[in-house]
């Protein structure tokens, strides 16, 4: 044999020991008795709350549970510290080590991305509990992913239909300067037609606002609305309230919420926010979730939380249903589609690219009668509302 | 757009006696010890990380201040007494890698007493609101009370360097070292007095900006280059250049970062404008810098060229 022949041989058998890997769309996983789940959240640095709500979320959903989908369950948690190529790296392991059915999460649309490849190229179901990002929900679209959460745009529309259906002229805009920012400005500018008062993009990470709310003094807009998670969103809104600015109406997403409350307390005290639930909705599932959650953490739920128990009670609903057997992956895919649980939000099903369809909301920070801090339903502003990317979606 | 000059002219100001509390020490120590310190923006973090624990321990923003500043004596003593003694007759490369590997010891030191998430500090209540200013403007009190400590602070300095026999010796030791070595001053107990001094100022802005920022670990990095191009505008070792150059750094800074953009938006769409205006800003400072060594080399007041 010369070089050549030999170098096709190998290269033929080469592809042909690994041809069953690629037609095969069943995990490894699938085949034991055991359902395990893996939950990858930021659980370090300064964004650490929220992950630690989502975990919390999914820990109290599987405590009550117990056997999830009526199987043994191990759950598997990691700590992504907020980088993309370690969760990567994390998900792989989860994946072709520890064999897991499910992998939950994270937080962040950027570490999202990196995982999604990871996890659903082996066959692995990827369930966030958070992120949405809008190429996964349109073209990138993919069947074994799924959100318990919404598409990240839905929530500055939801600002922006307020302002727009309150009758503001004159919006003052102020996002950090990165893409979920651009993206936040553009959302809200998708249901709102008034004029601006100001596009204002700070730096990402920035803690002294003193700059921008002199423009806000200066320019008296009607309302003002910014995007400032975490950090960022404690210190504005302490500052927006030290500055004497409370008379201007202030309108956010992802910043006035359960995770930053306990922090700003009542400075935040009346500031809007978009949400598609609150801790004090009224229904049953509802009470149950946010009385345990409590109870247990000494703290309200919020989003992040919420979607995270969701999550649990989706996985067992769908286990349930297929009687513990993941090997028929299209009649797994199937049983979560059905979304056939009791969610403390109301309404909720799946749309045609995965991603919820569900109400959306207006809602307040307040000060609760137990003495915690947390947002209130305000007013509904969509009902059953699908995201913009869904028709891009092919699957 | 009178009203934001007004505004951002206070801002500036603000921003301005806080550079001065942390430069006043870099400058001190540069001038008179020839030490290059990049852990000084680690005393500034720690400053404001003692503010938080006692606050919180003692439910007061006022004994935590109270308390802070003994402790910061304590912190000062300790570093110069452990790390720069022995850095007096090194060279400046060892200098920075010695005191470059004390910040990140510094801030691994932090994140494992204190955790990587923010703290924060409760606002002390009286000042806790905003004053009209004019028209619908206000303005936050706790700024102002800024403005006022660093004040005070730069004035109670100016008396003791200008009215002093320690403030004497300051000054000659920024002129001529040698000379006050060889008439006999304890050089030693001088430089210590320098460092801790500078530490105690240091602190003294960590805690006093942590009601109004969050506390976190890497907040003294995002100061210090700010601090040295105030040291090096105002010219190393003298306090006077110190306090003149963190207010012009600090409104040129301030102004740059909202009139830019502003300028710019009529040129550019917004997204483009803000970020043109976040990159110009900063830049803003830097030419300040150039065309002032350009005219003086030695900087505002320095001595030597």
């Amino acid at each position: 044999m010369n070089h050549t022949t030999k170098l096709l041989a190998s290269t033929l058998l080469a592809m042909g020991m690994t041809a069953p890997a690629f037609a095969q769309d069943v995990p490894a996983s699938a085949d034991d008795d055991v359902l395990k789940i893996g939950l990858v959240y930021t659980l370090s640095g300064p964004p650490a709350a929220l992950g630690v709500q989502a975990r919390d979320g999914f820990m109290l959903a599987a405590e009550k549970i117990g056997d999830i989908g009526g199987m043994k369950t191990e759950i598997i948690v990691i700590d992504d510290e907020g980088k993309p190529d370690l969760a990567a790296e994390k998900a792989r392991e989860l994946v072709a080590r520890d064999n897991v059915d499910f992998v939950v999460g994270p937080i962040f649309s950027n570490i999202l991305m990196a995982m999604v490849q990871p996890v659903t190229s082996t066959g692995t179901i990827l369930i966030s509990t958070n992120a949405g990002t809008s190429t996964l929900a349109g073209e990138a679209c993919n069947p074994n992913f799924f959100v318990t959460s919404y598409q990240n745009d839905q929530i500055h529309e939801v600002m922006g239909a307020y302002a727009e259906k309150t009758g503001y002229q004159n919006v003052f805009l102020m996002t950090p300067n990165y893409q979920a920012g651009k993206d936040s400005q553009a959302g809200f500018k998708h249901s709102y037609t008034g004029a601006t008062a100001g596009e204002v993009y700070t730096e990402l990470g920035q803690l002294d606002f003193s700059s921008e709310l002199a423009q806000i003094a200066a320019f008296q807009p009607d309302a003002v609305f910014t995007f400032m998670p975490g950090g960022m969103g404690v210190n504005l809104v302490k500052q927006y309230s030290q500055a004497g600015l409370s008379s201007i109406p202030f309108l956010s997403a992802f910043t006035v919420d359960e995770t930053t409350l306990p922090a700003t307390q009542d400075a935040a005290v009346g500031m809007l926010g978009g949400a598609n639930w609150a801790p004090d909705m009224d229904n049953e599932a509802n009470t149950a979730f946010v009385d345990a959650y409590i109870a247990k953490y000494d703290a309200v739920p919020g989003t992040y939380a919420m979607q995270a128990y969701d999550a649990a009670q989706l996985i067992d609903s769908a286990v349930k249903k297929l009687g513990g057997d993941l090997k028929d992956r299209d009649a797994l895919r199937a049983a979560i589609h059905e979304a056939d649980f009791d969610s403390p939000r109301g309404d909720f099903s799946f749309g045609s690219n995965n991603f919820p369809i569900q109400d959306f909301y207006l809602v307040e920070a307040v000060k609760r009668d137990d003495g915690f801090y947390g947002t209130s339903i305000k007013e509904q502003i969509f009902d059953d509302y699908v995201d913009n990317y869904a028709s891009q979606c092919k699957m | 757009m009178m009203n934001l000059f007004v505004l951002q002219l206070l801002n500036g100001v603000q921003l301005g006696v806080l550079l001065f509390l942390i430069a006043a020490g870099l400058t001190l120590v540069f001038g008179i010890m020839d030490v290059i310190n990049l852990a000084h923006g680690v005393l500034y973090m720690v400053g404001a990380y003692l503010i938080a624990t006692f606050a919180a321990a003692t439910g007061s923003f006022w004994w935590g201040l109270l308390l802070t500043l003994p402790a910061a004596v304590v912190v000062g003593l300790v570093i110069e007494f452990v790390v720069m003694r022995r850095l007096y007759a090194r060279s400046h490369l060892d200098q920075v890698l010695a005191t470059f590997g004390l910040v990140m010891i510094a801030n691994e030191a932090v994140k494992m007493i204190w955790g990587t998430s923010p703290l924060s500090v409760p606002m002390p209540e009286i000042f806790s609101g905003s004053v009209p200013l004019m028209g619908p403007l206000k303005y936050p009190v706790y700024r102002i009370a800024i403005i006022v400590a660093g004040l005070a602070v730069a004035l109670g300095l100016f008396i003791m360097v200008n009215y002093t026999r320690v403030g004497m010796l300051l000054r000659a030791g920024a002129t001529n070292r040698d000379t006050v070595s060889a008439l006999g001053v304890d050089i030693n107990r001088l430089f210590a007095i320098v460092f801790t001094l500078g530490a105690v100022l240091a602190c003294l802005a960590g805690a006093l900006v942590a009601p109004i920022l969050s506390v976190d670990t890497g907040m003294g990095e995002s100061v210090l280059i700010l601090t040295f191009v105030v040291v090096v505008i105002g010219g190393i070792g003298s306090i006077k250049g110190a306090f003149l150059g963190a207010l012009l750094v600090a409104i040129v800074d301030t102004l740059g970062g909202v009139f830019g953009p502003i300028l710019l938006r009529s040129v550019l769409d917004p997204s483009a404008a803000g970020q043109v205006g976040r990159v110009l800003a900063p830049m803003l400072v830097y030419i300040l810098m150039a065309v002032i060594l350009f005219a003086k080399p030695a900087g505002l007041f320095g001595r030597r060229a």
